[in-house]
């Protein structure tokens, strides 16, 4: 695992790329707890932990004995919260930094357009 | 969730020396835990007072509800690896896994042979004559094979290099996950084992200092950079671990930042960076931890 942020987060957010990507497609089953663990090499109790909170948010669900899903809905969903997210976390600092480097929105707006074109 | 270790106020005085000094922690149920602190923090006697090796001067340890102290039903489910083990003279590697299923009743004869193929342990040599990191292998390999309920390893991986390394952290996991069970590690490498500990203890001139859930802990602390005036502005008020200066810039380690506390700092113009579990340990414990090189 990478950064500093409790790695129950970490887990989570992995999950969360690997079911936005199509990799881990909607009603698919979702690695064992165990599986995670050997694989990232942490303790199972904080795969446990990662897992769990996708549960909460009805991304995944679990069938008794089976294992854990992922929901129908859950890209979607997923999709819906990194777009609102988008903003706070991706414009907001690129705002910060033209503003610090005198582009002005026109420019920034040319900037992006041109970016995205590629 | 049954109580597994229990001290209360648990103190080993050597002459003029305190040891472990009025410690009092519970561990229950099944779970890998970090035992961490530097060196001569007490982290040993702590291991050996539960294991029942050393008497307490004061206070008291419980390892499945009893004293450890001479007591064959608590010891049969207890396994201690200590770093710098003694054995008889003469004694090879094969004669020490021999006595294996002896001691433990939950011993597993097929997993010891393939811990010792992986490791590469030399069992026809003398343990004498075996290097540092054969010795810990060799002890790794108990501790693994053993299953006790009870696992304590202290400094395993001493002299282990980088591939035994993770070969002793995956299989650990593995036949933890298969057979769960009470483990209690210590080390100074932090941030390797970090990810597979449960619980965090640290101990630190023979005083726990930090008892806390690992990823709770990693969460706790946030380096700040940025123009002295809006860092030091920032920090104010909050709990400081540590602070650097060089000219107008300044870093500050605070503890304690809720989402919106990062979201403020970002928005101030600050660079947040997470900090890890070993360099809060190293920040919480006042000075730096020996830290080895990886070989």
């Amino acid at each position: 695992m990478d950064d500093g942020r409790p790695i129950f987060l970490q887990i989570a957010a992995r999950l969360e790329d690997d079911i936005l990507a199509g990799t881990m497609p909607e009603e698919s089953q979702v690695p064992s707890i165990n599986e995670m663990a050997a694989f990232y090499r942490i303790n199972p109790a904080t795969a446990l932990k990662g897992v769990q909170r996708l549960v909460d948010a009805g991304v995944l669900y679990k069938r008794r004995g089976i294992g854990m899903f992922v929901a129908t809905g859950a890209q979607a969903q997923l999709l819906d919260e990194r777009r609102r997210a988008f903003q706070e976390d991706f414009l907001r600092p690129v705002a910060a930094q033209a503003r610090a480097l005198g582009i002005t929105p026109a420019r920034l707006a040319e900037l992006i357009e041109k970016e995205m074109e590629k | 969730m049954t109580t597994i270790i229990e001290t209360t106020g648990l103190t080993k005085r050597y002459r003029g020396v305190t040891a472990v000094n009025d410690v009092s922690v519970a561990l229950s149920g099944p779970g890998i835990h970090g035992l961490l602190g530097r060196n001569g923090a007490g982290k040993t006697t702590l291991m050996q007072l539960i294991s029942g090796q050393e008497f307490a001067t004061s206070g008291e340890v419980r390892v499945f509800g009893e004293s450890p102290v001479e007591n064959a039903g608590v010891l049969r489910r207890t396994c201690f690896i200590k770093e710098s083990q003694v054995y008889p003279d003469g004694f090879k590697g094969k004669h020490v896994l021999k006595t294996g299923p002896w001691f433990f009743e939950h011993w597993n004869e097929e997993l010891a042979q393939q811990l010792v193929a992986d490791f590469r342990v030399p069992v026809n040599r003398v343990i004498k004559k075996m290097s540092r990191g054969q010795r810990s292998a060799l002890g790794a390999v108990i501790g693994i094979a053993s299953r006790a309920e009870l696992t304590l390893l202290d400094e395993p991986y001493a002299g282990l290099d980088a591939v035994a390394r993770r070969l002793f952290y995956d299989h650990l996991l593995a036949d933890y996950t298969e057979h769960p069970r009470t483990i209690l590690l210590s080390t100074h490498l932090i941030d390797e084992a970090a990810a597979l500990l449960e619980r965090v203890l640290v101990i630190d001139a023979g005083a726990i200092v930090i008892d806390e859930d690992a990823d709770t802990l990693r969460g706790t602390a946030t380096t700040l950079a940025g123009r002295a005036t809006d860092v030091d502005a920032f920090a104010s008020g909050r709990e400081v671990l540590d602070r650097s200066r060089l000219g107008g810039l300044a870093t500050v380690t605070v503890t304690g930042l809720t989402d919106a506390d990062l979201a403020a700092a970002a928005a101030a113009g600050l660079e947040l960076s997470p900090v890890s579990l070993q360099q809060l340990i190293v920040r919480r414990t006042g000075a730096p931890i020996e830290i080895e090189e990886a070989s």
